[in-house]
């Protein structure tokens, strides 16, 4: 069985604040899950499948399920896979409507960094192993970049064309965090933070979330407003494979072509991205590893423009991305999703709308590329794909 | 990068005990799988690649390449006065890609640098880290 068209995305909603130091989490994601609700046309009693991630206040689902009123409740997930997480969330979802456990799920994320920092994980078995030597996230990923300027000669003026591509598009997102556009060189000027990766080459920390609602063919059609497709999903796990740890790979590689089968498409077809941009190496590996250019050619391929909305060849992240828009809760999965549907609705700000596209791709990173990771990748159509 | 980097104490899990014993003696001892020989990086009871529990404790050479390395200038917690300071990504002779550091000079530092096995120890704590091997360095 297949979830190509068998649910389609029918509402979202991404908060416009991006710092929140008056109201408590519960509350702000409230005004998220609502925002998507009213979106979509539907209510609290609509909505018979919730899925959350590990980041959602109180215990696992349950404490928000009962926040929010949602009293119909026939499906729950809550599949914790960092920044990609949202992403499963679609294609679980898809399934789960395709399987006929549910027709109207609502996906919920948010978080409070900027404001509220809490204890976010329970610790691990490698932890004992891996913490002591001083890791964060940006010194994982700067492993990464590194290794790859290695093997395949990528450059640090490379990595910089995917921030000022991003920054082009932000400067027209009245809600993004960061609006200005930024040069290569300012890239490169701007301070260390872990080498070879500097401040710009980072996303940004912001309050807010987002959230979905997907829906069966027969609630799409009750709905009477146009509704994105979901024609493929991918996921997997790519963490140290038995200690050898990796990094110049990441798991698009199982989740692109497991998303591509299922929609029936290949990377040639594909009218817009959202690719995940935790750091600029990030989307570089997203690139070669969906297979739009070749393994180890992506530093090159960035270079030449192709990220650049509405003209490029592959454009990609529109709202400005995690590096420049919004990254709530250091995770990018949601808003990058939601650009894409944005996209296939046509509502993206109009310099950087994609003409006529037809077809996107949305592709999360969670967690660490430098360490383990969740992959997932969505492709999404228009109502008539 | 001068500043000494701190050894932090960490759960240790007591099956374990024999990978921490080595370290305090100046050694990486890491389980080796009886069954299909891996050596098991992160160190654990039975093989994540046959499920075999007949694991033996042996010393391993300490040698070892750099795979990928980061000059971190925002430590955070304990090394945040340590900053800037060098993880690395070290290749064992043996197979395993462990995440550690860089200590002592490392003028010349590459990617595929040879590194040798330097423990530091503070009292109870005890932590495998790198130091460049003779001939690496660049005055």
């Amino acid at each position: 069985m297949s979830i190509r068209g068998q649910a389609f995305i029918a509402g979202y909603y991404e908060h416009p604040e991006r710092v929140i130091k008056d109201r408590s989490l519960p509350t702000v994601l409230a005004e998220i899950a609502y925002g998507a609700l009213r979106d979509a046309g539907l209510g609290p009693d609509d909505i018979d499948g919730f899925v959350c991630s590990a980041e959602a206040p109180g215990f696992g689902g349950l404490s928000m399920a009962d926040f929010l009123g949602l009293r119909n409740l026939t499906y729950l997930d809550n599949t914790e896979l960092g920044g990609a997480a949202y992403l499963s969330h679609v294609g679980h979802a898809a399934a789960a409507i395709a399987a006929g456990k549910c027709q109207a799920v609502l996906i919920v994320m948010g978080g409070l960094p900027r404001s509220l920092m809490a204890p976010r994980w329970r610790s691990g078995p490698e932890d004992p192993f891996e913490d002591p030597a001083g890791i964060d996230t940006p010194s994982e990923y700067a492993l990464v970049a590194r290794r790859h300027m290695y093997e395949y000669g990528t450059t640090r003026e490379q990595l910089a064309e995917v921030r000022v591509a991003a920054s082009l598009h932000a400067q027209h997102n009245p809600n993004a965090l960061l609006q200005t556009p930024v040069t290569i060189e300012e890239v490169l000027e701007s301070p260390p933070i872990s080498e070879p990766l500097h401040r710009l080459d980072c996303c940004v920390t912001t309050d807010g979330g987002g959230a979905i609602v997907v829906v069966s063919p027969q609630v799409a059609r009750s709905l009477g407003r146009p509704c994105v497709k979901v024609l493929g999903h991918g996921e997997t796990v790519k963490h140290s494979m038995l200690g050898r740890t990796d990094l110049s790979i990441s798991g698009a590689a199982v989740s692109g072509p497991l998303a591509f089968a299922e929609a029936g498409c290949e990377p040639g077809d594909i009218d817009y991205v959202s690719l995940y941009d935790s750091f600029t190496i990030t989307v570089l590996l997203s690139l070669e590893d969906l297979g739009f250019c070749p393994k180890g050619e992506a530093g090159r391929f960035a270079a030449e423009g192709v990220l650049r909305a509405p003209h490029g060849a592959l454009p990609f992240n529109t709202d400005g991305g995690g590096l420049c828009n919004n990254h709530p809760e250091f995770r990018g999965g949601m808003i990058r999703t939601i650009e894409a549907v944005r996209q296939l609705r046509e509502e993206a700000n109009p310099a950087v709308q994609v003409p006529d596209c037809q077809l996107a791709l949305v592709q999360g990173h969670g967690l660490s590329l430098g360490t383990r990771s969740g992959a997932a990748t969505l492709i999404l159509g228009r109502e008539d794909a | 990068m001068t500043a000494e980097l701190p050894v932090l104490e960490v759960d240790r899990a007591p099956e374990l005990a024999p990978y921490w014993e080595g370290l305090h003696a100046g050694e990486l001892v890491l389980p080796v799988c009886e069954e299909c020989g891996l050596v098991i990086w992160i160190p654990r009871a039975a093989c994540p690649a046959c499920m075999s529990a007949d694991v033996a404790w042996q010393k391993q050479s300490g040698e070892g390449t750099v795979y990928s390395f980061t000059i971190n200038h925002r430590g955070r917690g304990a090394f945040a006065s340590a900053s800037p300071y060098v993880i690395a990504y070290v290749e064992l002779n043996e197979g395993p890609r462990l995440l550690t550091n860089i200590v002592g000079p490392v003028e010349g530092l590459a990617v595929g640098s040879r590194v040798r096995l330097a423990v530091e120890i503070d009292g109870e704590a005890a932590q495998p880290r790198f130091a460049l091997a003779e001939g690496e360095r660049r005055e």
